[in-house]
């Protein structure tokens, strides 16, 4: 499951990010990585950005860029 | 003279840190990215004068951005580093750190934001984290002003820390120290946490950013009012209008009373229509719109301050793309209904040529100023809601239009969004002032002595009689395709030096509604005013720059034709 397909709300770990060095590399600058826990806060509709929380950090990031980070959803 | 660098990652409270140490304020934000231009100031260390400067935030020295670029260059000049941490995110914040640390140089890491940790339920052992980094640790409150006497006394003992470790082992390193100094409690989400996760989600934030944008119109003219109403309409009635007389009367009927004092409307001063130097070219800028550029910027820089901006650009985001921009740009637009000048300064936090590019036609074209929207609204209030929104909804039409069209013709796509959600703060309210006053400080330095340039110039034309002149050769285009009589070429080429001169012009002119709001849509349309000219020049260059003046007289004719016909 992708960052775009969790529901607001969910908490899930980070397994994998699809993308270039430059994704990872903004990601990780904020401190989300392979493994991280993570939280969506929301998403926009028609397709529009997504919020996530790791730790006290809140993040805004385009559909696109959610596509290419998948994780696992907590049960 | 040593140099000291106050190095963080952005919303961290740097800025504030650093109007603390030197008492010189700058400009302090909440959305990343707005201190790209770094500011210097001085400070007193071991009887030496020390430069202090604010590096633009960076989340590490990757050099990611063109403000990581600027951060990692600037740190092979610097000989002490104040690494501002934010305490309530320390994991994130290390990953800076470490890599200071890796790079050698002396330094000193300011826990900032510490009184947050207290009800966020993190508890961080000062001593053993300055053990762990081997680097001395200040809790700090920039805000508050706690700790930052330690901070300076601390200075002289900056020394290069203690960790070695690979870039692959960092962020273990890092869980490794965290695990050791911090320990968390748990705790409830406090009401600005809920808050500001509402004011994010769709459902719940599009009332709150439609109630919020009500709320903050409501203000600016509650302020703006009261300001003029109560205190710049009677200093101007009561003791201006009557020292003016005077010297009126003294000067007599010539050249210099025509220029100084204008025409007397009734045997009386007329503060807007007189069009004297002392009179109109003082009391337009003054009076009639400084107390809105003034309310705007403080509601405005308040809500930045607070972290709002940045929600606002998430919820605008999927809108803002049709127009070839992301949310962000909405900081830009926002800055520019103030005063231009700041707004266009300020599309440089927009990644891409392309988006510079069109956020800066977008604005030069159809964001009214605060000047000119005082003036519109003062010309044509009088015909009711209907008037304005016949104005307004025009520009704001133009502007979707002319996003749509640029974002297909342009090549290239919008990047897409990507930005730190901070947390709701109360503003600092001593960098909250500062940032107002840089904010306006554009407006008073351009404006007062533009429009006294601006009447000036009028008065010249007029006697020499060029205005009649250039009105009747201009006829068949200004009268032709705009319905507009020969005399509004004048309040045109005044729009060239100040918009709400020319709007002001157009008072004495008798003009019908219909003329007057295709007037006040072209005047906002058909040129920025000198001062945005000179900026966006050097923004985008002489060749884009040209190529936007294309796009604008092309547009002002278009939108002021049709309006012509189908009014």
């Amino acid at each position: 499951m992708d960052l775009a397909q969790l529901r607001a709300g969910q908490s899930a770990t980070v397994v994998e990010i699809r993308g270039g060095m430059r994704l990872m590399e903004k990601l990780a600058s904020l401190g989300i990585m392979t493994g991280t826990k993570i939280k969506k806060i929301s998403s926009q509709f028609m397709n529009g950005p997504i919020t996530i929380q790791s730790g006290n950090t809140q993040v805004a990031l385009g559909y696109g860029m959610a596509k290419r980070i998948i994780v696992e959803p907590e049960e | 003279m040593k140099k000291i660098l106050l190095v963080g990652n952005p919303n961290v409270g740097k800025s504030a840190l650093f109007s603390r140490l030197t008492g010189v304020s700058v400009i302090a934000s909440n959305y990343p990215g707005t201190t790209v231009e770094f500011t210097k100031g001085h400070l007193i260390l071991c009887g030496e004068r020390d430069e202090l400067i604010d590096v633009p935030g960076a989340y590490s020295l990757s050099a990611q951005s063109p403000a990581e670029a600027v951060a990692v260059n600037m740190l092979k000049e610097g000989d002490i580093v104040i690494n501002v941490v934010d305490a309530t995110n320390l994991e994130r914040n290390l990953n800076l750190t470490l890599q200071l640390i890796e790079k050698k140089a002396p330094m000193v890491v300011a826990l900032n934001m510490w009184d947050d940790t207290k009800h966020k339920g993190i508890n961080i052992d000062v001593e053993k984290l300055e053990k762990s980094l081997g680097v001395p640790v200040v809790p700090t409150c920039a805000v508050t002003g706690e700790g930052i006497k330690e901070l300076y006394n601390r200075l002289a003992s900056a020394k290069a820390g203690a960790i070695e470790c690979e870039e692959s082992e960092r962020w273990s390193k890092i869980g490794e120290i965290v695990s050791e100094v911090q320990t968390l409690s748990h705790r409830h989400h406090t009401f600005w946490e809920r808050l500001g996760d509402i004011s994010i989600k769709p459902v719940t934030g599009i009332p709150i950013a439609l109630i919020t944008a009500f709320l903050s119109f409501k203000l600016i003219r509650f302020i703006g009012e009261g300001l003029i109403g109560f205190v710049f309409e009677p200093v101007f009635e009561k003791l201006w209008a009557p020292l003016m007389m005077k010297l009126s009367s003294v000067l007599g009927s010539g050249f210099l009373n025509e220029i100084l004092i204008g025409k007397l409307i009734d045997g009386k001063i007329d503060f807007v229509e007189s069009m004297g130097l002392l009179t109109t070219g003082i009391f337009v800028p003054v009076a009639m719109v400084l107390p809105y550029v003034f309310s705007f910027y403080l509601v405005l820089s308040f809500l930045e301050d607070s972290g709002y901006l940045p929600r606002l650009g998430v919820l605008v985001d999927t809108f803002m793309h049709k127009i070839g921009l992301h949310g962000l740009a909405i900081i830009p637009m926002m800055l520019g209904v103030g005063c231009n000048v700041p707004g266009a300064l300020a599309t440089r936090v927009l990644e891409t040529k392309r988006e510079r590019f069109i956020a800066a036609t977008l604005m030069a074209i159809a964001v009214p100023c605060m000047a000119q929207i005082a003036m519109v609204v003062g010309l044509i209030g009088k015909y009711g809601a209907h008037a304005l929104a016949l104005v307004f909804g025009t520009l704001f039409l133009v502007w979707v239009i002319l996003g749509v069209l640029q974002n297909w013709l342009i090549k290239g796509d919008s990047p897409e969004i990507f930005v730190e959600i901070p947390p709701y703060r109360l503003p600092y309210f001593g960098s909250l002032g500062k940032k107002v006053w840089i904010r306006i400080k554009w407006f008073i330095q351009d404006a007062v002595p533009f429009v006294m340039i601006g009447v000036l110039i009028v008065n010249i034309l007029y006697s020499l009689g060029v205005i009649d002149f250039l009105g009747r050769i201009l006829a068949p285009v200004i009268t032709g395709i705009l319905g507009l009589p020969h005399d509004a070429v004048a309040a045109l080429i005044i729009g060239f030096l100040r918009k709400d001169v020319a709007v002001g012009m157009l008072m004495p002119l008798g003009l019908t509604m219909k003329q007057l709001v295709i007037a006040s849509v072209v005047l906002t349309m058909y040129f920025p005013c000198i001062a945005t000219f000179t900026v966006l020049v050097k923004e985008l260059g002489l060749k884009g720059m040209l190529k936007a003046t294309l796009i604008m007289i092309a547009a002002t004719f278009i939108v002021g034709g049709v309006m012509n016909l189908i009014l």
